[in-house]
This record gives structure tokens, sequence and C-alpha cells, in this order.
């Protein structure tokens, strides 16, 4: 086999969160100056430094990642929120430097950690698609070249010269897209992106990803949408707690992903999680049918859901949603709290909120189910994202697979009403 | 549909980029900063689009703020305080070091802010960090150039001459924007680190402006004080300004010596230090 192109050996980061003045979070000069003086005073009077007493948690985000990538393989990086995927792309595209370990990248590479990096509200999208190219690495004459291109895939022709404040949320991610999608790197390195934009043009998207993978490029792509990762990638790896946990051909990894979740009481609190975020999931619950918290659902027993959030800051009609997936990797269905009646107009104050969703029983079959919990401004804005949120099982107590003494095919197995409408015997 | 564009010919040799721990100081890697010139002249030209959208006044302001202040000055310094000007007309006088002031402070104060308020960038795209607070110093001299005409009319309706020694203008301005730039590269790369250096920004700005002679003649300090007065670089820039257009006869030599040899060294520490921290900028900004 030739060179790789990407060689990772032995790749380490370390955040230091906390602390007055930790290295990596800025403070203030006067804080510094104030401790740099305490300091003093405390080594004259011989006692300990001052800035011992800050706590200073020190963070391995990632800790000795070590693969090779060869020329035109794509390849996928899966794991749960800060297990360090992102992390590990900043590294690669030389945004941050690794702690420990190396790197070595053969080729001119593009990255695309978010869609629209450097767009301003005020200029055009003519004006976008030049300083945006650029920003991402393009040469102007590159720029100038596939400008009617960029213009096309976008589908925003008529709204070229308008500033970009004027674009709907759509139309905005359309034209970032667009523009990324016309980078032509060696080596693509694509984070979270396909998460925004409407269904159609996520499908566009993706044909084109599929397209640059089939020319022969380098692809790193992380998402947490397993079904894209198996489209696009033949072989992928797990990161859990910045260690590779798995890696292999794609489907192996997924499934290892899903089968393999911690013990689940039906109860998963998310208020550990470090966010900025306006609004954070706090709490998914899983319940049977006594109300009982329970990651066992016995198959005739309906499921509850119960998703509750904190809002910190005002927002404009948030919708929750979750999508129920199967151990297999099957997306079964997914909901919001704006199915039945649609948005709720209003204003949402700061506040915990509580949302509960039921299933009723005999939905699924028999097997293991995962739910990925998710709040957005639907097309503008996700707000908090869970990959594989909860797992639950649903149990086979005597139900219909159980009398009938033989496997009922299918995803779904709900009790369907039959109705014998006459019989001739007549021949 | 169109036929697909061919990717740009690829080098033959494909650039190979080693990722490693940062240790202590850094090259300067000015050849890296040269292939990321068509993204300063972006982001140049970003700022100053946007400058000109986004305010009222637009490029009105570039001519008002220095109109006014001039106009201020020469009421109360010039009229009711009476501060000699080197027999030229004040306001004259004052304007032609307002141009250089207005350029150092603009270019300074966006330098300073600029890490920070471009940190979207920062964290999300490589490229070396230098360009940011270099792409403050173009749109600058934009508004320089807005605001040099209207010297050129005091120049006529106070009918003074100008002499031969306008053609060395452009290296004063290029003293001025080195020293903006100078202090603008310690400042955002501090700014980053401790968020409460854009506090005092304002007060320096001013502090510095009346430790250099705008309202006044650098004359009126004594002989023996010159020499720290000098350590101000403004000192030499403003001397230098009056000197090229106004054809002032105070020594020029010993200021604008010290001036720029105070600009060498704060420049170098400042590319050294900004190296330094550049490592962390997306981990902390």
């Amino acid at each position: 086999m030739s060179e790789p192109v990407i060689l990772v050996e032995n790749l380490s980061k370390q955040y230091h969160i906390g602390g007055s003045q930790g290295k990596f979070t800025y403070g203030s000069l006067r804080d510094s100056l104030a401790n740099a003086a305490k300091d003093s005073i405390h080594r004259l009077s011989r006692k300990t430094s001052a800035t011992d007493s800050y706590k200073i948690l020190n963070i391995w985000a990632l800790k000795d990642v070590s693969f090779s990538v060869q020329r035109g393989e794509t390849l996928g990086i899966i794991g749960r929120n800060g297990a360090g995927k992102s992390t590990l792309l900043k590294i690669l595209s030389r945004i941050t430097k690794p702690t420990e370990g190396k790197a070595i990248i053969r080729g001119r590479v593009g990255s695309l950690l978010e869609v629209g990096t450097g767009f301003h509200p005020e200029l055009t999208g003519r004006e976008n698609i030049y300083l945006n190219g650029s920003i991402l690495g393009m040469q102007r004459r590159e720029i100038e070249v596939k400008f009617d291109e960029i213009v096309s895939f976008s589908e925003i022709e008529k709204f070229l010269d308008t500033p970009v404040k004027y674009y709907s949320s759509g139309m905005y991610v359309r034209l970032a897209f667009a523009v990324a999608a016309h980078l032509e790197p060696e080596i693509l390195l694509v984070d979270e992106v396909l998460a925004v934009g409407d269904m159609e043009f996520q499908k566009k998207c993706l044909g084109k990803m599929g397209e640059v993978a089939d020319q022969g490029r380098t692809v790193l792509f992380v998402s947490h949408n397993m079904g894209v990762i198996s489209l696009l990638c033949k072989t992928c790896f797990l990161l859990e707690k910045g260690m590779i946990e798995k890696e292999g051909l794609t489907s192996e990894v997924i499934a290892y992903y899903l089968g393999n979740d911690q013990k689940s009481e039906g109860e998963v609190d998310l208020t550990k999680r470090i966010s900025s975020k306006r609004l954070m999931i706090s709490s998914v619950t899983i319940s049977d049918a006594s109300g009982r918290n329970t990651s066992q659902i016995p198959i005739n027993d309906g499921v509850r859901v119960i998703i509750k959030y904190k809002v910190f800051s005002n927002i404009w009609n948030p919708q929750i949603a979750f999508e129920l997936w199967s151990a297999q990797g099957i997306c079964i269905l997914s909901t919001t709290d704006w199915d039945k009646n649609g948005p709720i107009e209003k204003e949402y104050l700061p506040g915990t909120y509580a949302y509960s969703c039921y299933v009723p029983p005999n939905y699924f079959r028999p097997g293991k189910y995962w739910l990925e919990v998710s709040s957005s401004i639907p097309k503008i804005e996700v707000l908090d994202i869970i990959p594989k949120t909860i797992t639950f099982d649903v149990i086979d107590t005597g139900s219909l697979d159980a009398q009938l003494g033989h496997g009922r095919n299918g995803v779904i197995s709900p009790i369907l009403e039959w109705i014998r409408l006459g019989v001739d015997n007549s021949l | 549909m169109p036929a697909k564009t061919q990717v740009p010919k690829l080098p033959l040799e494909t650039p190979e980029i080693v990722v490693t721990p940062s240790r202590g100081w850094r090259s300067l890697e000015l050849s890296e900063l040269w292939k990321y010139r068509e993204l300063l002249y972006f982001l140049t030209w970003r700022d100053i689009r946007v400058r000109y959208k986004q305010t009222v006044l637009g490029a009105a302001w570039a001519i008002l703020q220095p109109l006014l202040t001039m106009i201020l000055f020469s009421v109360i310094f010039g009229y009711f305080a009476g501060l000699p000007s080197q027999g030229i007309p004040y306001p004259v006088f004052t304007y032609t070091a307002l141009l250089p002031w207005g350029l150092f402070a603009y270019v300074l104060t966006q330098s300073s802010a600029s890490l920070v308020s471009d940190k979207n960038l920062i964290t999300k795209i490589y490229f070396p960090r230098l360009v940011i607070p270099l792409s403050s110093v173009t749109s600058g001299l934009f508004d320089f150039a807005i605001a040099f005409p209207l010297w050129l009319v005091m120049m006529l309706i106070y009918d003074i001459p100008l002499t031969w020694r306008l053609v060395t203008l452009p290296l004063f301005i290029l003293f001025a924007l080195v020293t903006a730039i100078a202090v603008g590269i310690w400042l955002s790369a501090l700014n980053v680190q401790y968020r409460d250096v854009r506090y005092t920004l304002p007060f320096l700005t001013q502090f510095w402006m009346y430790a250099t002679p705008i309202a006044y003649s650098s004359t009126i300090i004594p002989e023996n004080w010159q020499w720290l007065y000098s350590l101000n670089p403004m000192v030499g820039v403003v001397e230098g300004f009056r000197w090229a257009l106004l054809g002032t006869e105070s020594p020029l030599g010993m200021p604008v010596l010290i001036s720029a040899i105070v600009v060498i060294i704060l420049l170098i520490g400042g590319v050294m230090y900004f190296k330094h921290m550049e490592d962390t900028f997306a981990d902390v900004v």
C-alpha cells in the first residue's frame, strides 16, 4: 500500500476547565495581576501559592489516538457528544495544537467544521460567496471559475445581490453549503454540518459529498447520523472518552456502538454536560404503563417518554423532538411536540419545561431501541441534540409472537384489526 | 448540464503538514503569511464594505471626526488658550497632526479587538492568525484617504505653499501604520487572554493622544526632556507629518530616530509574543 494521506500517532489533547487562570480559559488581566500579587505575598510568608487553591480540572479530550487514512478513503467518525470528534478534526485542520503526539497530513486540506463560517449579514450573497470561499481556502480565480455553479447549486439566483441578513434561514444555509460543497481539496474534513437545512437540500448535499468521495478525495466525516455515515463511509471508528473504542467496517462499528450502551435505568440525567446553550435538555425518562421508570418495556405495554429541558433565555417557538432507532440502525419513527397541533406560536421564557409523549402498546418488535432527543427552531437552529440519548428494551411477555410460536416479520408489530367479511362455501 | 469545472492543477509535490504540540517560541513563518495574502485581501475588503454599509454617515464619518476635532481644538487651544503653532495657522497645524493620529487610533482600536471579534473564524478555520490584526491596516488607510483632501483645501485657503518634502509623506504614513500595528498586535493577543484589555483601550488612546503633539507643538517640551518625550513613537510620526506637509523647521532627526527604535522593538516583541500565543487562541478565545 502507498503512503497514507493522513497518519495520526498517539494524538492527545488536554483541556483545562475551571480554575481562575487555566491556560486555556481567558481571564482578566486584573485577576491575573491580583493573583500574582497574592502569590508573592504568600511566598514571602512561605505559604502555599494562592493559585493552588483554585481547582483546575484537566480533561483529556483526546488520548492516544492513532490511525491512518489512505488516499481516496472516506472514513467515518462516530461517538457521543464530547467524545473528542470535533477536537480531533480541529487538530487535523490545524486550528488547535495537540498536547502530545503528532499527525502527518499529505495534501491540501479543506475543513468544514461549520457551514457559513465568516458569512457577514451586511454583505450580499455574491459578496459572501467570495468572502466565504476565500476563508475556506479557495483561490480567487477558483471562486470565479466556480461562481455560476455555486449560485445554481444554492438556488438563490434572484437574491444574489441582496444582503444575506434578509435571507430566510433556508436560503442562508443553502448558499453557505453551496460554497462549501465546491471546495475541492485533496483531503476534506467534515464535521456535523448536515444537521441543518431541509430534507431535500440535505439529500442534494449528500449527493455532492458522495461525488467528492468518488473523485478519489480523502474524506474524514464526523456525524451522529448513522444513516449518513453508513451511506458514505465504508469504514469508520468509534471515539469514546477521547479514545478509539472500536474501528472497522461501518456496519460493525455502528452495531457495536448501538449495542454496547451503558445500563440504562430508564432515566438519564443530562445536566452534567458543559453547555452554553440557550436551551438544554436536562433529563429524559422512559416509563412503562405503571409509570415506573424502567428500561425494560413489556411489548404489550405503552411507552411513556418524558423530556425535561431548561430554557435559559427567551426563545421563540422551540420544538422538542425525538427519533426512535432500532439497534440495527434503522430510524423507526420521528416525532415532535408539534405533530398534532402544529407550532405553538409563543415565546418560551426561561424555566424548566417538561413534555411527555406516549407510544401505544404493541408498536415495536422485541429488541433494543434508542432515542435521540433534540430541540430546535425548525430550519433555523439546532438548540440541543443528544445522540443516543437513552436506550430501552422491548421485551416479549406472552405477546402474539410467543403465543403463535413463530416470529412475525417486520420492523414494527402493531396489532391490527382483522374482520372476517363473510364465507361462501359454494366454490 | 455545464461541463464540470476542473480542479485547478494541484502542484506535483503535495504539501506535507506535520501537526505537533507547540514548543516554546516559534519562527515567524512569513512564507505562510504570504500564502494567505488573498484572505488578507478579502478580510480587508469585508471590513471596508461593512463599515460603509453599516454606518449612516458612511464615508462622511471619516471626514467629520478630524474636522470636528480640529474645530474644537482650534477654538479652545488655538484661540482661547493661544497655544503656539510654530507660525502656522492653528487649524492647519492641528489638522495635519490629526491625520496620522486618526489613522493610528483607528488601526490600533480595530486590530486590538480583531481577534476576539473574529473568533468564529479562529475556532473554525486554520490560517496564520496574524492575518486578522493586519487586515485592519488597509481599512484605516481608506479613512485616511477620505480625510486627506480636506487638508489640501485648508492649504489653499490659508495659502501655504507645498514643498518637495511632500514626497516623503508615504514614509511617515508607513511609520504611523507600523506603530499602530506594533501596539495592535500586542493588544490583540493580550485581549484574547485577558478580556479586560479592551476596557482599558479607550483610556489608553485618550491618554496617548495628549502625550502626542496634536493640540500643541512639541517645541514647548524643554530641550532636555525631548528624548523622553520621543519615546512615544507617535511624536516622531506627527513631527514627521508636520515636517513633510507644512515645512516646519523643528529638529526632526532625533525624535524620529528614537521613535523608530521604539517601534521596531515593539513590533518584534509583539510579533514574537503573538506567535507564541497563537496556538492557544482557538482554545481560549
